[in-house]
């Protein structure tokens, strides 16, 4: 078994409570921050663990927090990013349904690290349940003094809330988040400058995903030095993996990074294996973004190296022979998944989600979508291949924000990977079978 | 979103008059107001027109979304402009029960489509049409996070999930029997697994 540091008491009865939560060593890190360390020594520790950003980018917390400016008299924000939202991602909803204390216990004990007074915890608006949970566990924290006016009897205080959002993709990107925070529409701002300098109403604002702030409390409560321990080279710590699709067992797992993506597929520590006893096709490794990799691709790396659940590993032969951990949003697709049809879901979901501020984003998405349809009913010929292409290699780097890319990145893998697939439905030669699919009453009976 | 597209709804100076917040919705809108500092309570629009869609009929109209811009003290085009942005809020009138179902990958690869046609054929409309009694609205949603448990369909604040045709008889026929508005707000959210 791995180690768990963020749900391992998810199964204990009533740990949503502050009291379970308290019992099973729960704000042990507000204490040990609040009582025997400076902020600064918190940020340290964050940056020898090596944490990176659990929400898709990877980026170094420690690093993203010591860009914060911190100018005299103007207030310093922390925003939590619980906007998940990227297909195949569901690992924070079940993180801040199960234990919300340990997002709020996270939110103080980096907050403090930071000099923040107020954070925000800022959830996209579907999981309006879930916000009530975190909401409850919010008011459990105020009425035992966690939250609120002098700490634990320090000068420390802090005011932490709930918001909604409305239902967009886009407020995952951190600046379209503060400008939907701010109450308006979710469109990406240009950067710089970032948000460390101007975010939340022109202040400095860190904004860090949900698993990155709960991430800091074992961080703290063990030492930087023994967080990083766990792990392979630059991928520490552990990470939650949302698994779906075809396995046996979907569900949210708590992995030590550097497992083999076979032993997350087959264990039945995992995933338990494709389910129907029918093999593998292909894998979305991180979430709808990272490009697909067929299943020889997904378990070995181009070198013959086995592919590890790391960062590393994970973009091993770049996006040739290689994918990206993301969000750890991890899709698996058995043999008979038609994957022009599962990339088609993709391009819907991109062309619905696209803000509309950047014409190769607005448009191209709207165009891929268009062509793929072609392929789902049949006119398409082998030239839309060629323009599909053509499409998605003029949207990647040419848009204020990621989206761009998330959108672009798809279409190129599945042309890169499965260009046959096309080709054959181009041809005539076959056609999008979706009737295998009528097997739900099958598989849940 | 950027794609929605809506009648102009005709604006109605007598039914402006009569949008008011109940007592209770608006103390929720104060303290959605308190979260913010004083200068900043734009910011609560989000939340605030959540609070409005479920306590005037389940939808925005004109009337509503002029109301809410003079709670929050803001034009009515910055009301409208958040509003026509994000997919959550209805700029026309639906259901009582607006059924979303997902129909990104993870719920695609575990039979969402088929799901869509079961609850078309039984509520004998199609995607994006209301039913004549007014109860049921259905539409397609874009990944709500629940692939772990697809396929799945939200309703108000409940998330219904591991669907099957048997799951979504009992789901209509508890709502059908309840009759009553469900908004993303309820506190009485059942979730089945």
């Amino acid at each position: 078994m791995g180690r768990k540091l963020l749900i391992h008491n998810d199964k204990v009865p009533g740990i949503n409570t502050l009291e379970v939560y308290r019992a099973h060593g729960g704000y042990a890190s507000v204490e040990k921050a609040l009582k025997t360390m400076q902020p600064d020594q918190v940020t340290d520790e964050v940056k020898k663990s090596g944490l990176r950003g659990r929400g898709g980018a990877g980026f170094p917390t420690g690093m993203k927090w010591s860009f914060l400016a911190k100018p005299e008299g103007v207030p310093r924000y922390l925003v939590c990013n619980a906007d998940e939202s990227e297909p195949g991602t569901f690992k924070d909803r079940y993180l801040m349904e199960k234990i919300p204390h340990a997002l709020i216990e996270g939110m103080i004990t980096s907050s403090f690290a930071l000099g923040a007074k107020t954070s925000y915890i800022y959830i996209r608006g579907e999981y309006f349940y879930v916000a009530r949970i975190v909401e409850a566990a919010i008011a459990e924290a105020y009425a035992a003094g966690w939250l609120g006016k002098n700490i634990l009897g320090t000068d420390f205080s802090h005011d932490c809330y709930v918001q909604v959002g409305g239902g967009a993709y886009i407020c995952g990107e951190e600046t379209a988040l503060l400008e939907s925070l701010e109450g308006k529409r979710g469109n990406p701002r240009i950067k710089p400058p970032f948000p460390a300098v101007a975010g939340l109403w022109g202040c400095p604002t860190v904004v860090n995903n949900v698993e990155t702030i709960a991430a800091v409390v074992p961080i703290v409560n063990m030492g930087g030095e023994e967080y990083a321990k766990i792990g392979v080279g630059k991928s520490t710590g552990t990470k939650l993996i949302s698994a779906s699709g075809h396995i046996n067992k979907p569900g949210v797992y708590e992995i030590e990074l550097g497992i083999t993506v076979e032993e997350f597929i087959y264990s039945e520590e995992y995933c338990g294996g494709i389910r129907n006893g029918k093999k593998l096709k292909a894998v979305v490794a991180g979430g709808s973004s990272v490009p697909i990799l067929p299943a020889a691709l997904a378990l070995t790396t181009a070198k013959g190296e086995p592919r590890l659940m790391t960062y590393e590993s994970l973009s091993d032969g770049g996006f040739l022979t290689g994918t990206m951990l993301g969000s750890g949003g991890f899709i698996a697709m058995d043999e008979d998944t038609s994957i022009v049809k599962n990339l088609f879901t993709f391009s819907r979901f991109y062309h619905h989600e696209s803000c509309g501020q950047c014409s190769p984003c607005r448009e191209g998405t709207g165009w891929m979508e268009k062509i793929l349809k072609k392929f789902l009913n049949g006119t398409a010929n082998e030239s839309d291949v060629d323009l599909l292409w053509d499409i998605q290699s003029k949207i990647e780097g040419k848009t204020i924000c990621p989206l761009g890319e998330a959108a672009a990145w798809p279409v190129a893998a599945a042309i890169r990977h499965f260009k046959h697939e096309f080709i054959e439905i181009a041809q005539k030669k076959k056609f999008v079978d979706i009737s295998h699919y009528d097997r739900l009453n099958k598989i849940r009976a | 979103m950027s794609s929605q597209v809506h009648g102009a709804q005709k604006f109605d100076n007598a039914k402006r008059a009569e949008t008011v917040f109940s007592e209770e919705a608006m103390k929720t809108v104060q303290t959605i107001i308190s979260h913010y500092p004083p200068e900043k309570i734009k910011s609560a629009l989000l939340p605030v027109l959540h609070v409005a869609q479920a306590e005037f009929g389940g939808w925005l109209s004109p009337e509503t979304m002029d109301y809410v811009a003079s709670v929050l003290k803001i034009r009515p085009v910055e009301v409208f402009e958040v509003a026509s942005f994000y997919t959550m809020y209805n700029l026309k009138p639906m259901g009582k029960c607006v059924l979303e179902v997902c129909q990104t990958s993870s719920c695609w690869l575990n039979g969402a489509e088929d799901i869509v046609k079961y609850i078309e054929k039984k509520l004998n409309i199609k995607v994006g049409e209301t039913t004549k009694d007014g109860m049921f609205s259905l539409k397609v949603a874009e990944c709500l996070g629940s692939c772990g448990t697809a396929p799945m369909l939200q309703c108000g604040a409940s998330y219904h999930e591991n669907l099957t045709y048997e799951k979504v008889d009992a789901i209509l026929e508890t709502y059908k029997n309840e009759g009553k508005l469900r908004s993303y707000t309820d506190l009485d959210y059942k979730n089945t697994l």
